[in-house]
């Protein structure tokens, strides 16, 4: 059967690169209650999280 | 709430992955049996992920979190007294029967097992079931975009239903549990930011237990007396109603779930899905219930937050997005909003993927018409999703008279699937249970459920043939109009099956227990087996139980 960690691995890193932009270049609203970059850290760790799976998708290959 | 380009990119992105994966899985199908149980093939991981992700819907994301506004860490009875328990046994007593017997669906084991009527009597009230499940869903959805971005409630449910329904006329079942694994993904990623800065704005476990009452932060302290906690039950009530009687009505006996299960490639993996799942959903409530309690922490605190008011209370239904807007800048807004209309649709195909089947095979099949050919069904099952989805939308418009989700959610589970459970209990592990017993016992069962209700009053619902007794509140009344059901139907099916001719055994060979070899599953490593991994997650459990204590 097909590999979904592919396509989802492939979405959390568009995802995470696009937040990682959002936090380094702001845009829009701040959130009101917070001052972290919650943009920048919420998109390393989809980007992590995207890796990973591409990765253990390759190492069953 | 505003959003700007790139939360509408990100939900786009969303939206068009979704449909891709459709798109790729729709050349698997060339059968009914690929479009409607995935021809048994599916691997344990995305099995065990959509086994959770199929029931982490709009009720349980909205719903969980404005329960924990409302009762406190008390609403993860729903996992560590409920589910995971539930899970557990399904796994490793159940399911050899469900995936042994090679019934198609839940139903059709009913069939297997005890006769027509009871296989039709349940195929109908489960339909049922689903779509109003389904309804409910798209009504939190509808409601939710509607107040916060200022969507309309009709362009919010068509537009969540046509994505479901083309991804899941793709590629049948299948699809819709690899989207479920993508769903899941998303929505425990996009919402455990929400819980980490609500809790640290809240000063953390200890800043919320300072702030609160202590039955909001006590899972069992307060349970000696109804009255000592904002959940109105008692110990009895809980553990018999909610522990016992809804959790393994639901878990053990709803098609939605167990149909995940079924689709596994192996015995082995079918009885590992339900036990492998409940290691990440006893971990659930940290992203689901732990916000709301931190919500009502922060309301209060004199930190600009508030929960909105509704009456003479709060509108807990609204915790989750109001969080959403104090906490996520634009970007993460954009994940979070995609994550609940993930969650929205992961609950929405699994009823309907559910419904498809059972329709298909368990009313079609049986009792409309029987021997056409496979592509006949195909094309039935295709149409019936067409048709489920269209009825569920009719369906939300009907929930809107309803403040609390789960609590409406519970009272449904407590007609249909709790004296299920007990039909089930027997079924499996009584082999002198009869077919007229157990169709008996399911109608006694609803019965009592309904009676209960109409005789019994919880925040003025229920009530609509006499107030013979006032719970103090609808959880309450919910946990003992299951108890009641439960009770009826396996009291009268017990009485009724001593009192007609039980099938010969060898009928009744890999369906019951005792009369039926259980796997044993000699390639698979010891520590991956059911039982250790069973007793592993049970002790996590009660760990989380003590913790909470």
């Amino acid at each position: 059967m097909w590999d979904l960690r592919i396509p989802s691995g492939v979405f959390f890193i568009i995802v995470g690169v696009l937040l990682c932009i959002a936090g380094a270049v702001p845009v829009g609203m701040p959130a009101p209650l917070t001052e972290t970059n919650v943009n920048l850290y919420t998109g390393m760790s989809f980007v992590v999280f995207g890796g990973v799976l591409l990765w253990l998708a390759k190492r069953k290959r | 709430m505003q959003l700007h380009f790139i939360d509408y990119l990100i939900l786009a992105l969303y939206f068009g992955f979704v449909l891709g994966i459709g798109w790729f899985l729709k050349k698997k199908i060339a059968t009914s049996s690929d479009f409607l149980t995935s021809n048994k093939s599916i691997p344990l991981w995305i099995t065990s992920l959509a086994f959770i992700a199929a029931n982490l819907g709009a009720q349980e994301l909205v719903g969980m979190c404005a329960s924990g506004a409302k009762y406190g860490i008390m609403t993860a009875h729903f996992y560590w007294v409920g589910a995971i328990p539930a899970m557990i046994f399904v796994g490793v007593f159940m399911m050899p029967f469900y995936y042994g017997s090679r019934a198609r669906s839940v139903p059709e084991y009913l069939k297997l097992r005890f006769d027509e009527k009871t296989r039709g009597f349940n195929a109908i009230s489960f339909s049922a079931m689903t779509i109003f499940s389904s309804g409910i869903s798209m009504y939190a959805l509808g409601l939710l975009f509607q107040l916060v971005l200022g969507w309309s409630f009709t362009a919010s449910i068509v537009l969540s239903a046509a994505i479901v329904l083309v991804y899941t006329l793709l590629g049948g079942l299948t699809s819709a549990m690899y989207n479920e694994v993508l769903q899941f993904f998303l929505i425990v990623l996009g919402f455990a930011p929400l819980a980490i800065l609500s809790i640290y704005k809240a000063g953390g476990w200890d800043g919320m237990t300072a702030r609160l009452s202590p039955q909001m932060t006590h899972s069992w302290r307060y349970l000696s007396e109804a009255s000592a906690n904002p959940m109105g039950v008692e110990i009895f009530g809980l553990v018999a109603g909610l522990g016992f009687v809804l959790s393994f009505g639901y878990w053990c006996t709803d098609y939605l779930v167990v149909q995940r299960a079924m689709a596994a490639d192996s015995m082995a993996s079918a009885r590992l899905t339900p036990i492998m799942a409940a290691f990440p959903k006893m971990f659930i409530p940290f992203i689901v219930i732990i916000p709301g309690i931190a919500a009502m922490a922060l309301t209060n605190m004199d930190v600009g937050y508030s929960l909105p008011p509704k009456g003479n209370a709060y509108d807990y239904n609204q915790a989750v997005t109001t969080l959403m807007a104090q906490f996520y800048p634009t970007g993460l807004l954009g994940v979070g909003l995609t994550a609940l209309m993930a969650s929205f649709m992961s609950g929405m195909a699994g009823n309907v993927t559910a419904f498809n089947t059972v329709w298909t095979y368990d009313i079609y099949q049986s009792y409309i018409r029987r021997g056409a050919a496979d592509s006949h069904y195909l094309w039935v099952g295709r149409l019936t999703t067409i048709f489920g989805i269209a009825l569920s939308i009719g369906t939300a418009y009907l929930t809107r008279l309803y403040n609390n989700l789960m609590d409406l959610l519970q009272l449904v589970f407590g007609v249909v699937n709790a004296p299920l459970f007990a039909t089930f209990v027997l079924g499996m592990f009584w082999k002198r249970a009869t077919g007229h017993g157990a169709f008996s016992g399911l109608v006694a069962g609803t019965s009592a459920a309904l009676l209960t209700h109409g005789l019994t009053v919880a925040e003025d619902k229920g009530g609509w043939l006499a107030e013979l007794h006032h719970f103090p509140s609808t959880m309450a009344q919910n946990f003992w109009i299951a108890i009641f059901a439960w009770s009826a139907c396996f009291l009268v099916t017990v009485v009724v099956s001593l009192m007609t001719r039980p099938r010969p055994a060898e009928q009744l060979r890999g369906l019951v227990y005792g009369l039926t070899g259980i796997p044993k599953h000699p390639g698979v490593r010891w520590l991956m087996r059911p039982a250790p991994l069973s007793v592993i997650a049970g002790v996590i459990c009660i760990a989380l139980n003590v913790v909470f204590w």
